[in-house]
């Protein structure tokens, strides 16, 4: 008899991974499993390591239609799920190295998918002309679509154009990746603010898709409002009339209001506009503030202070004229289920002023949407919008990006831009929006070219993240149109891509090759494979050689082996090395690439991706 | 083998031990031993039970011969002393080490090789002499380093990769060792790190000459059907004598262990070891039960594994010479080399 456990079948315990599922290995690539538009990052990464910019571009683009403009602004959810920021390291710069692709593509014209001159005879009307519209477009017009797009704002983009200040994102690339939906022949009406859903229906349109975001700035209704509001701006009108040059300079002293990615923005236009010392005021402890991490450092940088747990209770009006904040001040305590309550101190300070920007927070507004038309309104007075359809309650009439769940960011209003084209192109051609959805495409694939030899990096790069270089402050401080960042140049953009882990070429485990020498067991940096007995997950979890304590991530797990153990496999820490395939003798681990593609209404609008799934 | 060197990086929530260092503080370079070869899983169990026994690595020394086995000591504990040296010749050098520092933890690494056909007489005299030592042989029954010839230890009925029958009776290291006076005598099997890693660290706790032979498939020369070193036979046939716990002197006891199946030998740090048998028709104290008992499953064709022998009489080398308590580094030079007066008075003894 071996002394080794055996393993004893009890109801509950773990049943074999099924890696025929798609969600499977999605899952274990947690960058593009976080990306809303499922975009293939590891693989645009490596095309980036390989120099293929324009390829890497074109594979961005058809995911995620603005790789230009999201390379410098996107909220990146990939990065806070990126694998190497859990091996106690920064994540891969994704997003900055979407911007290589950008910076550095050649003329993508060709490549662009074919309008059809002749039209399938269905017009689609667009209202608000921001990412969500866009991407409608974009996935519509390949297929004959008629698209009119409505704007009232003089130009295409959205708060893109009229809220992302120019030194984060230059007007430049704005034009570029807008005018490649444009030029597609979409028929823009700018200058047209739509005053009447009931209207626009009645143009007899095939589809209509709301894409008008969140437009309104919320106020403060504290004393001295009134008297003050020649010098209290709502902060994202105010940007819009920067970005308009409707508005070219402010006070000397500005106190900014609120924690989020709006103050961050206004702050740091105030000080390119004129302002000396610009303050940025939140009620909450600094550590809540809704602000990206990168944007409070990127305005601290600049010299902009910020006071938290500093609540507004009036505009002091001296001479009819605004001359201060009074603020009191808060601390915050937390209750036993880790609520906060925010409790003023009793101590109450002024900042004398000549201007305050309000920055906290943005409102849906559907004043032009007559409620007896059918169209379903919730909670909050907003829409009631399927989550998977995209569809309201009235037949026909989709919504997408602030306007169908209120400010967000770019990124999802081109994720809900993509799954409204489908739908109204299942909806025109009348078939069922859920059952008709199409399925992701998906391959695996061996990367394996010779005894140790795999048509991937797999070495592990320990250099930390780097850094991107930035223009002289000085400089960009004194010209609101100077952009910031510098970008990687080609050599640290493959220092950067060096670091990406390849988390899309997957261990897999053939089990009735494995003649359990422990080879791989021991080989591995991160200690991600077990041999042990089965049992219930949570048992299992913690009987591994490291506890797997990140429920977020499976485990891989195995049928029984020749001893009656099961291989299982923390997916966790995999720094997808290779090296237990390339310790097995015999080959019961291989690695290989798992491309997943997320279909879109046109499919033959994403030549790139197809390419990389065959 | 691998071209790529294992990545610095681990796993943030890896255990560390009483000094403050996780597993991979006593790993060595990356092996380039063909992949799979048992050799490494003995390697990873030695880097185990080193670090499970908050071994500090400055205090021990490796030492080996030639062979696959006996390359591996380059594979584990990277901070410890080391001596690769001619091929059967391990025995003499970790004599000579431990007689010139006793302080040291001397493991031996080598083969069946090494140890059964060139090093055979040194092997024997490193026993009889009782040296103070962990002595490992990796048995796969080859020479794997020299292409796959038939070693000593390769069973009768053992054929080669290639089928030419073995000639010859195989030497059965553990009998020779309980025959010679090794006061620890053990099997283990490389596939089996649940049973290796508490027999290690037995050993590493034992005052004297300890041996392990541990059955280490050669993935490349000696896995094929007709071996019996081959990963499927070995499982097919272990039989686990017994399941070892060490209790370290800092623990309590707790459990009280069932009469009769238990045996608990104080070892000479004041560890305990206890010994869950699971086969009580021997007595692993009794030297002649266990030598009947390991011939009557070898006819069996089964490989016996377990702490087969233990002889608690506390004694070692340097015990029976009588040779000073401390290391000769330590003893100062005037000591050590008390000079020409005190030569010609012990000379002059002889005449
Ligand atoms: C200051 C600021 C900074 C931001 N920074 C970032 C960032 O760095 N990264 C990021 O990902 N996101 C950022 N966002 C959020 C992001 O801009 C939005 O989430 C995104 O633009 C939403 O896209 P959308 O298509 O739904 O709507 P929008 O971009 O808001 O576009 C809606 C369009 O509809 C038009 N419109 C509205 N009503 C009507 C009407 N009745 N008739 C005609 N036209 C109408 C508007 O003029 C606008 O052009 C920021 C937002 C703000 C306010
Ligand atoms: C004096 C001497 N004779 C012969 C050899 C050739 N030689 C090298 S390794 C080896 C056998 C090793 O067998 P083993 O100890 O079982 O090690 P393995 O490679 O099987 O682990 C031999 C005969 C040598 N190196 N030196
Ligand atoms: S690829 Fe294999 S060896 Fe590398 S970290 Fe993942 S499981 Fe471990
Ligand atoms: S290295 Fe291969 S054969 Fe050996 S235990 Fe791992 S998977 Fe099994
Ligand atoms: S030849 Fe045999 S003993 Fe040597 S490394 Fe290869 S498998 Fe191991
Ligand atoms: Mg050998």
């Amino acid at each position: 008899m071996s002394s080794v456990d055996v393993a004893v079948k009890t109801r509950n315990s773990m049943r074999a991974t099924d890696i025929t599922d798609p969600n499977y290995f999605h899952k274990v690539v947690d960058c593009q499993w976080a990306c809303p538009t499922h975009t293939p990052v590891p693989e645009y990464i490596r095309l980036v390591a390989q120099g293929r910019y324009t390829d890497a571009y074109m594979l961005n683009w058809e995911s995620n239609v603005f790789p230009g403009i999201l390379g410098r602004t996107c909220d990146r959810p990939c990065e806070p799920a990126c694998r190497r920021g859990r091996l106690e390291d920064k994540p891969v710069a994704i997003c900055r190295l979407k911007r290589v692709a950008a910076d550095y593509r050649g003329d993508v014209s060709g490549l662009l998918p074919k309008i059809p001159k002749k039209k399938n005879g269905k017009r689609i009307a667009l209202l608000g002309a921001g990412p969500a519209s866009l991407t409608v477009a974009r996935d519509l017009m390949p297929l004959g679509y008629s698209c009119v797009l409505f704007e009232k704002d003089p130009r295409g983009g959205g708060l893109m154009r009229t809220n992302i200040p120019s030194f984060r994102l230059p007007e430049k690339v704005i034009n570029e990746e807008v005018d490649m939906i444009l030029d597609m022949g979409v028929e823009a009406r700018f200058g047209h603010e739509v005053t009447s859903l009931k209207s626009i229906l009645d143009e007899g349109f095939d589809g209509v898709f709301v894409g008008t975001g969140a437009p309104r700035g919320k106020d403060l209704n504290i004393p001295g409002r009134e008297e003050a509001a020649k010098n209290i701006h709502i902060g994202i009108d105010w940007l819009t009339s920067v970005a308009f040059e409707h508005v070219k300079k402010i006070g000397k002293r500005v106190v900014v209001i609120g924690g989020g990615n709006t103050a961050m923005d206004c702050c740091r236009s105030a000080i390119r506009l004129g302002g000396k010392d610009v303050r940025v005021t939140v009620r909450s402890p600094r550590a809540d503030m809704k602000a990206s991490d990168w944007e409070i450092e990127d305005a601290e940088r600049e010299g902009i202070p910020i006071f938290d747990n500093h609540q507004p209770s009036e505009f002091i009006v001296e001479n009819g004229k605004l001359a201060g904040v009074k603020f009191a001040r808060m601390s915050a305590e937390y209750d036993k289920d880790g609520r906060r309550k925010l409790i003023p101190t009793g101590e109450e300070l002024i900042f004398e002023c000549d201007d305050v920007l309000m920055a906290i927070g943005q409102d849906n507004a559907f004043p032009w949407i007559e409620r007896d038309i059918g169209l379903e309104f919730g909670e909050w007075d907003m829409p009631v919008v399927d989550k998977t359809t995209m569809m309201s309650t009235r037949a026909g009439v989709f919504f997408g990006g602030d306007a169908g769940w209120g400010p967000e960011n770019i990124i999802w209003a081109v994720a809900h831009g993509h799954q409204a084209a489908i739908s109204i192109d299942l909806y025109c051609s009348g078939q069922s929006l859920t059952a008709s959805r199409p399925a992701p495409g998906i391959s695996l694939v061996s990367q394996k070219m010779g005894l140790h030899e795999w048509s991937y990096a797999n070495d592990y790069s320990e250099d930390s993240r780097v850094a991107v270089p930035h223009v002289a402050t000085k400089k960009s401080l004194k010209n609101l149109k100077v952009e910031v960042e510098l970008g990687y140049d080609v050599k640290l953009a493959l220092e950067e891509a060096e670091r990406c882990l390849n988390c899309d070429v997957q261990t897999v485990f053939v089990r009735n090759l494995c003649i359990e020498c422990d080879a791989c067991v021991d080989i591995c940096p991160v200690d991600c494979i077990n041999f042990t007995a089965n049992g219930e997950e949570q048992d299992l979890r913690q009987s591994l050689r490291v506890p797997a304590v990140n429920e977020e991530q499976d485990l891989y797990i195995s049928d029984q082996l020749k001893t009656g153990r099961i291989m299982a496999k923390d997916e966790d820490l995999c720094l997808h090395c290779g090296l237990c395939a390339e310790r097995c003798p015999t080959g019961a681990w291989d690695m290989q690439k798992f491309t997943y593609v997320e279909r879109q209404a046109n499919p033959a609008g994403q030549v790139n991706c197809m390419a990389y799934i065959s | 083998m691998t071209y790529m060197k294992k990545p610095n990086v681990r796993h943030p929530g890896l255990r560390k031990n009483e000094l403050g260092l996780t597993r991979r503080d006593y790993e060595g370079l990356v092996s380039t031993l063909c992949a799979g070869c048992g050799h490494d899983s003995i390697s990873a169990a030695i880097i185990e039970a080193c670090f499970e026994l908050d071994l500090p690595a400055h205090r021990l020394a490796k030492l080996s011969g030639i062979g696959c086995s006996s390359k591996t000591p380059t594979y584990f504990l990277n901070r410890s002393h080391g001596f690769n040296s001619v091929h059967g010749r391990m025995p003499s050098i970790a004599t000579g080490a431990n007689l010139a520092n006793r302080d040291l933890i001397y493991l031996g690494v080598s083969g069946d090789g090494d140890t059964a056909s060139i090093g055979l007489g040194q092997f024997c005299h490193a026993m009889r002499r009782r040296v103070n030592m962990i002595y490992i042989v990796e048995n796969n029954g080859t020479y794997g380093l020299t292409k796959g010839q038939f070693s000593a230890t390769s069973d009768r009925v053992s054929k080669s990769k290639k089928g030419e029958a073995n000639l010859f009776e195989a030497i059965d290291l553990c009998t020779l060792a309980i025959h010679l006076g090794a006061g620890f005598v053990a099997r283990g099997f490389s596939g089996d790190k649940n049973h290796l890693v508490p027999l290690i660290k037995a050993a590493f706790r034992y005052n004297g000459f300890a041996f392990i032979d541990i059955v280490s498939p050669c993935v490349t020369f000696n896995d094929h059907e007709d071996s019996t070193k081959s990963y499927d036979y070995v499982r097919a046939h272990n039989e686990a004598m017994d399941r070892l716990d060490l209790v370290p002197e800092r623990e309590e006891i707790t459990a009280q262990a069932e009469e009769g199946q238990t045996t608990t030998v104080r070892m000479h740090d004041g560890s305990l070891m206890r010994l869950h048998k699971l086969d009580d028709s021997y007595d692993p104290r009794d030297s002649e039960s266990a030598l009947t008992t390991l011939r009557k499953r070898y006819a069996k064709g089964q490989v016996v594994t377990g702490l087969l022998h233990i002889d608690d009489q506390d004694t070692d080398l340097h015990k029976l010479l009588g040779t000073t308590s401390q290391p000769l580094n330590a003893v100062p030079m005037s000591e050590l080399c008390p000079g020409n007066a005190e030569l010609a008075k012990i000379n002059k003894g002889f005449r």
